[in-house]
């Protein structure tokens, strides 16, 4: 397989993808379904967009070490 | 301090709001700068330049949080709920200050860097030209002039998403559906001139 395979999962979207606004509004409670396990299975167009946008996986990232840190 | 003595102690109507608001700050202020000390290094930004971004976004956050106060219905813990504004704050000021800061971008052609974007060698670049070829055809040809501007400030610029809100007085919602309906667009494309035969699987 070539290069292709990056390029072509770029391109493809996932019709349950819950967008950036969506997802920022569900984020806080998808942290703590995160810390529990069970996120995807809560949240699973979160999950796809968080799959996929750097940007919001970025700041899960962020608000679980948050909580990690001060809990 | 319980989730709902912090909504019950915020509400404008509480006896003692301004204390109760100084201590979301301090919250939001530990809040952003923990997360400003995360991103900080990666963006070279540090000391006080920093501390001052994470200042910043703890007021931002916490103007955020008392205007939405109403959406927090408890389904997570306040200090999480409040942190997101911070973490957004801090993300948004901190990607905008070090692209402003950053040297001007090179003039070479963005189009011709794509393939190495994708991870393609430079033998399967030259292999898959015409498919870059297609690629930039329908770029040019089958996108709106914004979904254009989007794609190739993202894609092919590496702009940041967070950059490209200010730029463009949008939001990060509509410039990602922007990008989403591209994508598809270019997929498309793609597939009607037979270029993803055999690659991934259809969702």
């Amino acid at each position: 397989m070539t290069g292709r395979e990056p390029l072509w999962q770029f391109l493809t979207v996932n019709p349950f993808d819950a967008g950036c606004a969506e997802s920022f509004a569900m984020l806080d409670r998808y942290a703590e379904r995160v810390l529990a396990g069970d996120a995807e299975s809560w949240f699973p167009d979160v999950a796809a967009h968080l799959h996929v946008c750097a940007t919001c996986a970025e700041d899960l990232r962020g608000l679980l070490h948050l909580i990690r840190e001060t809990s | 301090m319980s989730s709902a003595d912090w909504v019950a102690e915020l509400r404008p109507a509480a006896r003692d709001r301004e204390r109760a608001i100084g201590e979301l700050y301090v919250l939001l202020l530990r809040a952003a700068r923990a997360e400003a000390a995360r991103r900080g290094p990666r963006l070279g930004i540090a000391g006080a330049e920093l501390d001052d971004l994470a200042h910043q976004a703890a007021g931002d956050a916490a103007v955020a949080v008392l205007a939405k106060l109403d959406q927090f219905r408890g389904e997570s813990r306040f200090e999480t709920w409040a942190y997101k504004f911070a973490i957004l704050e801090v993300a948004q000021k901190t990607t905008r200050h070090a692209w402003l800061r950053a040297a001007p971008r090179g003039n070479g052609d963005d189009w011709e860097a794509l393939p190495d974007r994708f991870g393609f060698s430079p033998s399967e670049a030259s292999e898959w030209r015409e498919m870059f070829s297609e690629l930039r055809r329908a770029v040019q040809e089958e996108l709106t002039a914004h979904q254009r501007r989007v794609f190739e400030a993202i894609v092919l610029q590496d702009v940041p998403l967070d950059v490209l809100v200010v730029q463009l007085q949008s939001s990060r919602g509509a410039i990602y559906k922007t990008l989403f309906d591209a994508r598809r667009k270019l997929r498309a494309a793609l597939v009607a001139k037979g270029y993803m035969n055999g690659v991934g699987s259809e969702r």
